[in-house]
Formats: C-alpha cells, sequence, structure tokens
C-alpha cells in the first residue's frame, strides 16, 4: 500500500459559488495511483491552530499529475483552505482508504448529495474506462442550482446526463434523490455507488435493499489521522462494534452497517 | 545527512532498556506502529509504545470520539483494542519483526487484571517494556482511580513489576492534586520509569446545539495546547524522583524535546504529533542529532536535567 506525504503545489483554484471550491493539486505520486473514493488529508494552515489535518475525498486525478478536490467552507480549516492562493503549497497525505469497487456486471448508479458528489466524478471517470459498455446512471442532489449546475457540468464533460434534484426545486425534481431514483430503469441487476447526507445514504441504502441491489456508501467522519492511528472515524456495523472510516473504508457495503431509521 | 549526524550520541536508557536516541511514541497515536512504514523508518526510532491493551476486547465509545480544539484536540475513544489474546495472536509477529524496541501499554479495572495481563505477557518474544496506563480517564470504572491515589498506583505498580521480566514504565496523569505524590509512590512500588503527562480532562460544547461535543461528554485534551502544563510536571517529578522520567505531551519538535530534557526528562514520547507529521518521530531524531553537533555535546545525555536556574 503506498501512501507519501508531501509538499503539493495548488496549480488552480475554482469558485463555484461563494463558498463551494475546488482546488487542483500537483502530485504525480498521488495521481497516478489513487482509486475512486480514496481520499487525502490536507494541513490548512502551518501554524498549531487548527491543528488537525482535514480528510477530503479525491473528487478527480487528471494525466497522473493533479488530483482536485471540492469543499464547501464549513469551518475554519475550510475557509483558510477557501482563502489559498495559486501556487502556494500545502502539505498532503494520501491516497488513503479503500475506494469504491467498481462492478461492471451490473448495472451503475451514482448517487452524490451536496458535496457528496465529489468522488463520484472520478469514480464515473473510472467506470467509463473500465467498464466502457454500461455507461453508468447519475442522480445528484443539492440545495440549489447555484451548488449544482458547475457538478452537473462536469459530467456531462463526460458524456453523461445527470439526473438531478435539488431541495429549492430550482434545478431538477423539487424534491430528494430517492424520488429521482425510484423513476429511472435500473432493471433488476444494480449496483449504487452513493456519498452525501447521512439522511440521503440512509435512504439510498434502503431503497437498494428493497430491490435487492448492491449499495456501496461513502461514510464521512471527522478523523484526527486518516491512517487507523486515532481511532476516532468510527461507523458502527451490523455484526456489533465498530468499523474505521479511515482503514476498513470510507467505503462500505451498506448491509454491513447500522442504519438508524427513523 | 552527513555521516558527523549519523554517528552523534543520543543513547539513553530507561533503568535496563537501552534507546538509540530518547525519541519515543506515545501508547494510541501510533497504532502498532507498521501503519506508520510508509512515512517512517521505524528503526530509527529509540522505541514505539503501543496501543493500550486490556484483558478483554473493548469497543470503545461511540461516535464523536474526537474533537479539535484550539491548538489541541480532545479525544473519548474508550481504550478501544483487541484485548491481550488477540493482541499475543495477531499483533505480536508483525511487532516481533521491526527493529526497534517495543513498549506494550497496559490497562485494567481493577489490580488482578493488571497482574494477568503482565503475566500473559511475560513469556511474550520481543516485548522491550511494558507501560501501565493508571491515568486513561475514558472510562467510567477505568483506570483513572489508581493514578489519583498513591497506595493504588504503588499496588498496580508493584503488582505489574512482580510478573514482568521486562523493564515498568507507569505512565502518569495529570489529573492530580500533586503528581509528585503518585511519582514517589510508584517508585516505592518498584516502578523502572514514569512517563508523563496523559491528557487532560477537558471538555468541548456546541454553542448552538448545545450539546457536548463528544458522545463521551468529557475526554482527554493532548496537542501544543497542554505542553507547558507536561513541562511543568516533568520538571517537578524529576526532581521528585530517582527513576528516569519521560516526557509527553504536546512535543512536536527537537526542540520541544530539548526543553523536556532540560527540564529532566531522559526520553520523550510523541504522541498527537504523529496524527499532523506522520513523519514528526523522524524528523525530531535527526533534529537532536542536530542540535547536538551544533551545541557540540558529547551525548544527549548532557542536557538531561540541564535547566539554567539562575
Amino acid at each position: 500500500m503506498s501512501q507519501f506525504q508531501e509538499k503539493t503545489q495548488i496549480t488552480r483554484i475554482e469558485r463555484f459559488t461563494e463558498d463551494i471550491v475546488r482546488l487542483t493539486l500537483d502530485s504525480a505520486d498521488i495521481a497516478s495511483i489513487a482509486k475512486p473514493g480514496q481520499f487525502v488529508m490536507i494541513r490548512t494552515g502551518n501554524t498549531k491552530d487548527p491543528l488537525l489535518r482535514r480528510p477530503f475525498s479525491i473528487s478527480q486525478t487528471s494525466n497522473n499529475k493533479h488530483f482536485q478536490i471540492l469543499f464547501k467552507v464549513v469551518g475554519r480549516g475550510t475557509s483558510l483552505l477557501a482563502h489559498c492562493r495559486e501556487g502556494e503549497t500545502l502539505s498532503v497525505l494520501g491516497p488513503l482508504g479503500n475506494g469504491f469497487r467498481i462492478n461492471c456486471k451490473s448495472r451503475n448508479c451514482l448517487i452524490g448529495g451536496g458535496m457528496g458528489i465529489a468522488p463520484l466524478l472520478f469514480l464515473a471517470k473510472t467506470m467509463l474506462r473500465k467498464c466502457p459498455n454500461t455507461p453508468p446512471l447519475v442522480v445528484l442532489g443539492a440545495r440549489n442550482r447555484e451548488e449544482l449546475t458547475s457538478l452537473v457540468s462536469d459530467f456531462a464533460e463526460l458524456g453523461l446526463s445527470a439526473h438531478t434534484a435539488t431541495d429549492d426545486g430550482s434545478l431538477g425534481h423539487h424534491g430528494l434523490v430517492t424520488d429521482v431514483l425510484k423513476t429511472l430503469d435500473l432493471g433488476t441487476d444494480c449496483t449504487t455507488y452513493v456519498c452525501g447526507p447521512h439522511p440521503m445514504m440512509t435512504a439510498v441504502h434502503l431503497f437498494s435493499q428493497g430491490r435487492n441491489y448492491d449499495c456501496q456508501v461513502s461514510m464521512e467522519t471527522s478523523m484526527a489521522c486518516g491512517m487507523g492511528a486515532c481511532l476516532g472515524c468510527i461507523v458502527p456495523v451490523e455484526k456489533g462494534g465498530y468499523s474505521h472510516a479511515c482503514t476498513d473504508g470510507p467505503v462500505f457495503d451498506a448491509k454491513e452497517l447500522v442504519w438508524e431509521v427513523k | 545527512m552527513g555521516s558527523e549526524i549519523t554517528s552523534v550520541d543520543l543513547r539513553v536508557a530507561i533503568g535496563s532498556l537501552n534507546l538509540r536516541n530518547p525519541v519515543m511514541t506515545a501508547s494510541g497515536t501510533f497504532g502498532y506502529a507498521r501503519e506508520f512504514e510508509p512515512y517512517v523508518n521505524l528503526h530509527r526510532l529509540g522505541a514505539v509504545v503501543v496501543k493500550g491493551i486490556s484483558l478483554e476486547p473493548r469497543a470503545g465509545n461511540p461516535s464523536p470520539r474526537i474533537v479539535e480544539t484550539s491548538c489541541g484536540m480532545l479525544n473519548a475513544i474508550g481504550l478501544e483494542n483487541v484485548g491481550v489474546e488477540r493482541f499475543i495472536s495477531e499483533k505480536m509477529e508483525s511487532l516481533q519483526g521491526l527493529n526497534v524496541p517495543v513498549v506494550v501499554n497496559i490497562l485494567g479495572d481493577t489490580l488482578e487484571e493488571y497482574r494477568e495481563i503482565a503475566k500473559r505477557l511475560a513469556d511474550v518474544e520481543g516485548i522491550a517494556g511494558i507501560e501501565v496506563n493508571i491515568s486513561c480517564p475514558n472510562v467510567k470504572k477505568g483506570g483513572v482511580a489508581f493514578g489519583t491515589a498513591p497506595e493504588m498506583a504503588a499496588a498496580v505498580t508493584a503488582a505489574v513489576q512482580e510478573s514482568s521480566s521486562v523493564p515498568v514504565i507507569v505512565k502518569l496523569s495529570p489529573n492530580v492534586t500533586d503528581i509528585t505524590k503518585i511519582a514517589s509512590a510508584v517508585e516505592e512500588g518498584g516502578a523502572d520509569a514514569v512517563s508523563l503527562i496523559n491528557t487532560l480532562i477537558g471538555m468541548a460544547i456546541d454553542y448552538r446545539s448545545r450539546r457536548p461535543q463528544l458522545a463521551n461528554v468529557i475526554g482527554g485534551l493532548s496537542g501544543p495546547a497542554i505542553k507547558p502544563v507536561a513541562l511543568r510536571m516533568v520538571y517537578q517529578v524529576a526532581r521528585a524522583v530517582s527513576i528516569p522520567v519521560i516526557g509527553v505531551g504536546g512535543i512536536e519538535s527537537a526542540e520541544d524535546i530539548v526543553e523536556f530534557m532540560l527540564a529532566g526528562a531522559t526520553a520523550v514520547q510523541i504522541g498527537t504529533a504523529n496524527f499532523v507529521n506522520p513523519r514528526a518521530s523522524e524528523d525530531a531524531v535527526e533534529g537532536l542529532a542536530q542540535y547536538v553537533v551544533e551545541q557540540k555535546l558529547g551525548s544527549i545525555r548532557e542536557i538531561i536535567g540541564g535547566l539554567i536556574l539562575s
């Protein structure tokens, strides 16, 4: 298992909205071996405060040279990152975690909500290369059109027309991604790949379970190290006890996890 | 790196345990060491201390278990570990292959549990030392009672020492009125060394939700935020006991290590810094070697307790 800790240069900064930012980072080591669903841990500054790295899934790699992260400003760490400039360097650790398992034999449906869409672009790209005869269906949800537009066009560039749902109805279906999911022809053998807010992942898991589809979920938890040492990033598992999102995940077979169904 | 640096004398001794340098890793921050192989040349460290082991496996606390605070972090992992049997059968083989002394951290709810774990580890090859956790604040029934009462701390030390064939290090809790009393008690109980400090009990609240930020409500504070407290306690304990003191608490760099050694530490442990910079321990070894060369010291041992007070 190869992992690197290195200084990477920010080669491009794109601001999709006031608080949604995509950074392109220069790292051949990480970009050339990363798999969809894996993540990196990034130091957001050079001082002791904030102290810990922040986890980000890899949203895309290009030419085995660059990789991208997509994030929304939610706190001090992401705020610092959002204010970085092109040419600055960031300390990055990765790639970490297991990644998605691509199943070319079944139909594939990618379902993302909000920033959970980030790793799905990388997944879609890899799927198109690995299983060219079965392009995936894509369902994306967010709060509004503003948050979703650039992400939808990223998939369009790959030739994938994403189904969309927004909370305010400003783009696509007015409501939940699972509403959209129910209207799609997914056949009898489909694998769902999900990343997004917990209630959304719960709903997609239940939908998949009802149809006997395999469902892979990418879990987001807080973590200090990303490499199995701090034991902070636990996910409750069906067999009892916990798994660790950093080394056992972040992608899990949804059936193996405990879901609180209200 | 020049041969001048690699030949620098950084050796220190913790009782009969000889270390090639004073840099150890703190329990619970370095996994079972192999996790750090992509980043660290493990054989260049003084010693590694592996995750705390109890008699029976423990699942640990629910989530959230960690929260970042100013210049530090709070954790309430709840001593998650595989238990001593699985530790021996699953983890030891990989540890035996490392060219670095391995110290096993142990913890228990009762005196008998401590004794039993020490017994089971006594015949296991590849263990250079035992570190006794009498201070972990997270589990309600846990070791905190041992760490806060001198006579109980001494009793646990004696129980482990009796059953153990390797040096016994007792890790002290800072959550006490006078840490020097506990340190003296464990020295009398037969400890070969003390390590301090474990985490300081703290708390974080989310003012919006009005809820604690840890599922366990309270947790242990670590990181640079606690360094001044650790330094003060190491200074006081080093003057109170004659066994070696291992400094722990907010250490990130060679500069920090020098400060702890000046305060009286013979060796140190790097903890939370491993999460931020997995190479922190090896970087610190290199930094210490440079310090010895720059200061024209014969060995790093010359600075132990060398604080200039007037």
